[in-house]
């Protein structure tokens, strides 16, 4: 297990490491260099980002299921806050660079397309996650935390699905992202039946480990 | 005689536990750090921006310029050839530019058949000759929600179907693309049922706005964007717009397109651009035009794409609701 030394660097380099997508846009955007539809590369950067850092986030329980490594779930909350962050930018964009504030077709857009829809359920659950991600909500909620944060695996699935039913025909991209989060969640399926290594994640260790 | 050797290693100089346990453990960090800096950089490169740098073609020597589009702000000419769907070079929008210039488009011919009087064959070099090329400034409106302004170099369909002679069976064209797996990657993949096919009624074939483009800017049509010949028919959907054909072929039934056998609930024979009939899965009211930047609104799609005054009367007394 590193020292609480080492653990500050690891979280300071992985802060870093989870700007590079955003520094990434904002380099290509200040070279005018962002492709033919700029908009939706923004857009779709921004959900990726969002996902690949949601599916890290999801990876930190079954690493410790699998190797017994518990250290890294200190670095979940940090890791579940970005996802929020990119998944507020990828809002930001639809509402604002796509469509411009334009209510009534957003609303109708949400309304009545599926994969607009469960993206938006994704993105609106996940707040009361950011919300209450700090220690005294946790104290404050007690068991009922746990309970509230176990929405992110139906985020996930919802996440995926905003992905695969957008696609037009060609769903290899999204099929391996719904993958990963079958096999994330299927290694915590697995360990839950009984006569294997139960969960051992009370609340009371998780305070712990959170800190 | 007993000889004593001195030990290798001094007791000062070993390592402690903590120590060595403390280094595995960092090298165990340190290939964490690794695999995650490895995942972000493979992500990174796996989402580059469409950027080719595309060469320019050979300049085409006679042509005409037309009215058509003559107000239109042009679509710049690195973004027409650099955001292509060209699912036979690669699914994303880079694919093509970066892929097609494994097609050979010469010696290149087209096979004419069905009902026609005679079946026959033409080649490239005939066809630029069968009538005087003309500049056709089009807009053109994908189903994906996008848009773009071209210059396209071309003849009237028309004139070809004059020139082929089809019999009075036919009531439908179909057009027929390649799908040659060695010199198009995609087709290796079945993402679609190759080869790529397309179709028109016989009134629409024959409309004047319909044309067969040889070439974009004034110059030879790049592959990326349908070589040496594609179909342009400005009024529908960007997907009608069959590239690289290889066969014309008229019919008395309604062909069965690439795009109807892949998803028969969204998208239909017809797909005439039309705002208030959406994808299932998408609005179609509005569209972005490719070449704003990342601050220009998005802009109203009109219906048959602008170009109702020469098209809506085919399509008379026909629910486009369900004629999607």
């Amino acid at each position: 297990m590193p020292s609480k030394k080492q653990i500050a660097w690891i979280k300071a380099g992985l802060f870093i490491a989870a700007l590079i997508p955003l520094a990434r846009l904002f380099w290509l955007g200040f070279r005018d260099d962002l492709g033919a539809n700029p908009v939706q590369f923004v857009e779709h950067q921004t959900g990726l980002w969002a996902l690949i850092i949601l599916l890290v986030t999801l990876s930190m329980t079954p690493i410790r299921l699998l190797t017994g490594m518990a250290w890294q779930i200190q670095l979940r909350r940090m890791m579940g806050l970005f996802m929020y962050f990119y998944a507020c930018l990828h809002f930001t964009t639809y509402i604002w660079l796509d469509h411009w504030f334009a209510w009534s077709e957003i609303t109708k857009d949400i309304a009545k397309h599926p994969y607009v829809l469960v993206g938006f359920t994704a993105f609106v659950l996940t707040t009361p996650l950011a919300i209450t991600s700090n220690r005294a909500a946790m104290l404050r909620l007690g068991p009922n935390w746990k309970r509230l944060h176990s929405l992110v695996y139906l985020i996930g699935i919802l996440a995926v699905l905003h992905f695969l039913w957008l696609v037009k025909k060609d769903i290899r991209e999204p099929l391996i992202y719904a993958l990963i989060l079958a096999l994330l969640l299927g290694i915590r399926l697995y360990y839950r039946k009984p006569g294997n290594k139960s969960q051992q994640a009370v609340p009371k260790a998780q305070l712990n480990q959170q800190r | 005689m007993l000889i004593r050797k001195k030990p290798d290693v001094v007791a000062s100089e070993i390592t402690p536990r903590e120590v060595y346990e403390n280094r595995r453990e960092f090298l165990k960090l340190a290939g964490f750090g690794l695999a995650a800096g490895a995942a972000v950089a493979t992500g990174l490169l796996s989402t580059r921006v469409e950027a080719a740098e595309v060469k320019h073609g050979r300049k085409i020597d006679h042509f005409s310029k037309t009215r058509y589009g003559a107000e239109e702000k042009l679509t710049p000419y690195q973004d027409v050839t650099t955001y292509n769907t060209f699912y036979e070079f690669g699914t994303s929008k880079s694919d093509p530019s970066y892929n097609a210039d494994s097609l050979k488009t010469r010696p290149w011919t087209v096979s004419i058949e069905g009902d026609v009087k005679k079946p026959k064959t033409i080649s490239i070099e005939e066809l630029y000759k069968i009538a005087p090329l003309e500049e056709r400034i089009y807009r053109m409106r994908c189903v994906e929600g996008w848009s773009m302004v071209i210059p396209w170099v071309g003849l009237p369909l028309s004139k070809l179907i004059n020139w082929a002679e089809p019999t009075a069976n036919a009531k439908y064209v179909e057009f027929i693309s390649l799908a040659d797996p060695m010199q198009m990657p995609g087709v290796r993949v079945p993402i679609l049922d190759w080869p790529y096919v397309e179709g028109l009624r016989m009134d629409e074939a024959m409309n004047p706005l319909t044309i067969l483009a040889v070439g974009l800017y004034g110059e030879v049509l790049p592959n990326q964007n349908g070589a040496p010949l594609r179909l342009v028919v400005p009024w529908k959907y960007g997907f009608k717009g069959a590239k690289s054909i290889v066969k014309i072929r008229f019919t008395d039934k309604m062909p069965q397109t690439a795009w109807m056998k892949a998803a028969p609930d969204e998208y239909g024979f017809y797909a005439n651009v039309n705002p208030q009939v959406d994808h299932p899965r998408w609005s179609q009211a509005t569209e972005r035009r490719i070449g704003g930047g990342l601050f220009t609104p998005r802009i109203k799609t009109q219906m048959f794409n602008g170009y109702a005054e020469q098209v809506a009367q085919l399509y008379t007394g026909m629910d486009l609701r369900k004629n999607f």
